[in-house]
Parts: structure tokens; sequence; C-alpha cells
């Protein structure tokens, strides 16, 4: 048995997966990773399932010790300075710890999120098939709370496999898609392009239940009391003080304020990874287009054992410059700075 | 001849969710329609729906986008909306034990005061009523009943509080409601209830069902502490008086 022990750790970071979804009806929260584009690349990096359970590490930095084995981890999410014992390690790829080794991470650059999978899993029990924290319901695995010092995450030794990097499409600056609905029509025409036109900010008050947002005053047409109704990852809620709030993966199942959008699936994670204080737009696009971007999404999720490449394999990247022409950003793709390789 | 229902709205909740919206207040005949339509689809279910989830006055329907489109679903919800339900037969009697007032229920006599009655007829009136499992969301386990006497009926605090116990019995608005876990409240706490609504390693994990109706039995502080040992070892407590 391999252990990897957690030698330091910030807040807002606890084991995460795909989350436990199915019981919403009881009020059990889904929970789960807040960004599942870097939860399934971290695990493809080391062999796992997309959406096995990982380290979901917050803003601050971190690190962790090998201990009875060596530990393969995959490191994905937002990038970090990272080494092990030194040597120096890039995000996008994996890396084997030594018995008696620790990785170091530095705070998150340009994400709040980075995710730290371990080849062969993590040991625990899972609760409703997940082994997601839950703390307010006192659900996950193998600690039922975010992670603290001299925790210990328990798997197989390392499999002694070729490190491997992955190739994701360059992360977009775009503004955050949302559909209209379901609660828009408690909002003036007016109000609703008030939320289009303005630009907000993250507050450094959100966590994993909701995104507080800072900006406009988002006013309702009659009041801010509606009776209770479901809740989904991406819905907007806008309470009585006009500053919407984004609600996250441990958001409660069901929510009295009225909602006047919800962000696409496709954009959740890049969402997720906006840092506190970063200006950023939302676009409203049809729900023919939000459907197109999720099934997109889906098969991005499921290509990903196909964008692993050796871990000293950097040919020019077509693809990347690709989609990151098609999404028509303001930056240039042969910026040294938008790509995410750090040379040992 | 009966006036035929009109159809629901459906919203979009994003991509993979459509609101099934029957009211937009809170009304008992629109709450009777969503869990109508809940179990039309759990006895003829629709391919891509993921799970379900009732509220007072909608359903809300979580489906994957890459299995079915908002419109041929949306098409789908309307056309199993118009059915004639299942019966509502055989829907389960529960009678919840609740210790009312003193520490576990600090609010009482406030309510009292407030309502100009004395905190028995408080106690008296909230166990007399007939209850409805509306709609179980927020936290886990945390159920929202219909069925509250209007006497009863008070805004929520304006100062919500972040941590009331586990096992409140409180008020709100039109509302009573049985709380699982310890948590954030706005409303009116009357009393507590040793039943776990929710109890991560018991079979049912999840005691109350949306629809289950409940009744409340006064009991002493004395028996509240004996039942809430035997509910922490894993027993209902709660007594099911019809099947």
């Amino acid at each position: 048995m391999s252990k990897l022990v957690v030698a330091s750790i910030g807040p807002a970071s606890s084991v995460q997966d795909g989350g436990r979804p199915g019981s919403q009806r009881y009020g059990l929260t889904p929970s789960g990773a807040m960004d599942r584009l870097s939860l399934a690349a971290a695990n493809a990096l080391v062999g796992n399932e997309p959406f096995a359970a990982v380290v979901e590490i917050g803003p601050f930095g971190a690190s962790f010790t090998a201990r009875g084995g060596a530990v393969r981890v995959g490191l994905a999410g937002a990038s970090r300075n990272a080494d092990i014992g030194g040597r120096p390690v890039a995000f996008d790829s994996s890396a084997t710890l030594a018995e008696g080794e620790t990785l170091n991470l530095g705070f998150a650059r340009g994400g709040s999120f980075s995710y730290l999978a371990i080849e062969h899993g993590i040991e625990g029990e899972p609760m409703f098939g997940s082994l997601a924290v839950n703390a307010r319901a006192g659900l996950g695995s193998p600690y039922p709370r975010p992670l603290q010092s001299g925790d210990e995450l328990t798997t197989k030794a390392a499999s002694g496999a070729a490190e491997r990097r992955i190739e994701l499409p360059i992360a977009s600056d775009a503004p955050i898609r949302v559909v209209f609905g379901p609660q828009d029509d408690e909002f003036s025409e007016e109000n609703k392009q008030l939320f289009l036109d303005s630009e907000w900010t993250i507050s450094a008050t959100s966590d994993r239940m909701g995104y507080r947002l800072e900006g406009a005053v988002i006013k309702h047409r009659d009041g801010h009391n509606i009776v209770s109704d479901g809740t989904v990852n991406g819905s907007i809620q806008v309470p009585g003080n006009g500053q919407p709030i984004v609600l996250m993966p441990d958001r409660g199942t069901s929510g009295g304020y009225p909602k006047i959008a919800t962000v696409i699936t496709a954009d959740l994670g890049r969402f997720a990874q906006i840092s506190a204080g970063r200006p950023f737009r939302f676009k409203a696009v049809s729900m023919a287009e939000a459907q197109a971007e999720a099934v997109k999404f889906h098969a991005l999720l499921h290509s990903l054992p196909d964008r692993l490449r050796g871990i000293d394999d950097f040919g020019l990247n077509i693809e990347a410059l690709r989609d990151a022409n098609v999404a028509g950003q303001a930056v240039s793709a042969v910026d040294v700075s938008t790509w995410q390789v750090a040379l040992p | 001849m009966a006036e035929p229902l009109s159809p629901p709205r459906l919203l979009p909740s994003g991509d993979s969710a459509i609101t099934v919206e029957f009211s937009r207040t809170i009304d008992d005949a629109a709450n009777r329609r969503v869990l109508a339509l809940d179990r039309v689809i759990a006895a003829e279910p629709i391919s891509g729906i993921s799970e379900t989830v009732p509220t007072y006055r909608s359903l809300l329907v979580h489906y994957d986008p890459v299995q079915i489109g908002f419109d041929a679903l949306g098409e789908q919800l309307l056309a199993r909306a118009a059915k004639a339900p299942p019966s509502e037969t055989g829907a389960r009697r529960w009678r919840v034990p609740v210790t009312y007032g003193g520490e576990h229920g600090i609010d009482l006599e406030d309510v009292a005061k407030a309502l100009q009655t004395t905190p028995d007829d408080i106690v008296a009136r909230h166990a007399a009523g007939d209850y409805r499992v509306a709609m179980i969301g927020f936290t886990p386990g945390w159920s929202y009943l219909s069925g509250l006497d209007k006497f009863l009926h008070m805004s929520r605090r304006k100062d919500p509080r972040l941590l009331t116990p586990a096992g409140t019995i409180s008020i709100g608005g039109i509302q009573t409601g049985v709380q699982c876990l310890a948590g954030p409240s706005g409303w009116h706490l009357l009393g507590r209830t040793p039943v776990r609504t929710y109890q991560l390693h018991r079979d049912p994990t999840f005691l109350l069902e949306p629809g289950d109706a409940v009744t409340f039995t006064a009991v002493d502080a004395k028996t509240f502490a004996e039942q809430d040992r035997a509910a922490e070892a894993g027993e209902f407590v709660a007594e099911l008086v019809t099947p």
C-alpha cells in the first residue's frame, strides 16, 4: 500500500469526483468537482476513469509526501509552480513521487482550482456512489471534511508507466455563456440587458456552494421572494440586493430567489476557475447552441485518453491553434504565455 | 364536467434541466399536479431523464442533452402532464413525535405573543394539523409541509439564524417544516423531533417521500431524550400509520 500524506494544504481543498446526483428530490446536494474537464484530464493522465475521486486544491499552495511506496499523480486545472524534491513538474502531465519524496505546489495561477489525480484512485467508502466531500451533510471519504495536514490518502503502488502529458484546448477567455431562465420573466428587458452588458467580478466570499458576483444592481419586477423551486449547477439567483449568486456543486437543491439565467454546461468549469476580482462578462445563447455545446463538451470529456502524449513529445499543437482561432479570442496563439509548458 | 386543467409552463433551467411549472404561488392543487407528473414519469420513464425534483409548484427534470433535446423532451412532458395521474391511494401516513417549547422550541413564547394567544394554543393548533410533504429540499431531509393552520401563518424572521438544531420543527410563511440536519434557518422554532428524516447508514436512508401525509404528536422532553437515543441507533421513531 502506498499513501499520499498531506504535508500542508490551504482552505477549499477536498476530495471530489463526479459527485452524487440522483437524490436531489430528498435534498441531497450532488457536490463533485468544480471543473469537470480538469477532473477528467487529471484522471486521464494516470489511466483512471474520468470521474474518479481526486484532490481538488483551492487557490493556496499545498504539498504531499509519498509513504509506503511510490505514488504516481496527474496534475490538471489551474497551473502552479510545482516540483518533486526540487525537480520541476509541469501541469497537464503525470509525475511519480518516489517513497519519501514531496510534491510541492505553489499558488494557483490564472485559475482557482487544481486537480491532483492518483494512479489507481483514492481508497474510501463511497456514500451514494461517491467519495466527494459535502461537509454540511457529513459526507465524503476518506474524510467527510476539507483536507488537513496529516491526512492520508491510501492508494496502490505506482505502476512505473511512462509519464504522459495531455493536450487540452487552450482555455478560452470569451464571455461566460448563459441561457435565460427559468425566471427571467421576473426581470424587465432593461435589467436583462444590464445583466449582459455589465462587467462582473467574483467576490472573495464565494465558496463551493455559490459564487457571489459584484457589479451592477439587477432589479426585480415585483420583489425578490418567489416560491422555492429546484436549482442546477450554474443557476444564477438574484437576491434582494440585486447582486447575483451563481450556484455551484455544493448548492442547496432548492432556492427561493428568482433565477435570471443559467450558465451552460460547457462553460461551468471555465466559470468556476475565474479568480476572485478578475472581471468577466456573460453572453446569452440560444437553447439550441447551448445543447450543441453540451454535446461537444461531452465528446471532449470522453476524448481525453486520445489526447495523451509522451512527456517529451512537443509537436506543433495544430488542434490547440485551431481551437484558439475558432474561439476568436484577442490572444495570440503563438504567445508563449498561452502555453502551459514548463520544461525541466 | 370539470374544467380542463391549463398545461404547465416549460421553463429552461440551462441546457440540462427543464422546470415544469404548474403555478407561481404555493398552491396545494398545483403541488398535487407536480407530484402526479412525477409519478407518471416514474411509471412511464422518458429516455434521457436522469432525475426529477418535485417542489411546491414545479417539477425540475434533469436530463442529458446528448440523449434528448429540449423541444423533444418538452413535448413528452406536456403529453404526460395531460394524462390522468396514477391514483394517490396508498400514500403513506407518518406520526411524528415532537417536544414543543422550552430549550427545544425557543420561539414558541414569541410566536404566541405575536399571534396574541398562549403557547398551549399554538402547540394544540400545530399538533392538530393534517400535513402533506410538499417538497424536500435545501439540505438532506429538510421536509416542507403544506396544511398549516391559517392562524399560524406568519412571515419569516427578519434576521435568519445561522445555526438551528437538528430535528427542528418550525413554521415560516404558510408552511411548517421538519429539519433534519443542524443548519441556518429564518423560520420560527416551535420544537424538536427525534425523527431523522435522513440517516446515512439506515435503510431507507430517507424516511419521508414527497406526497407522504404527516401528523405530529406532542411528547415530553424525557420521551424526546429516550427516542433521540433510539433514533441515533437507527430506529425510525416515527410511526407509520398507513402503509
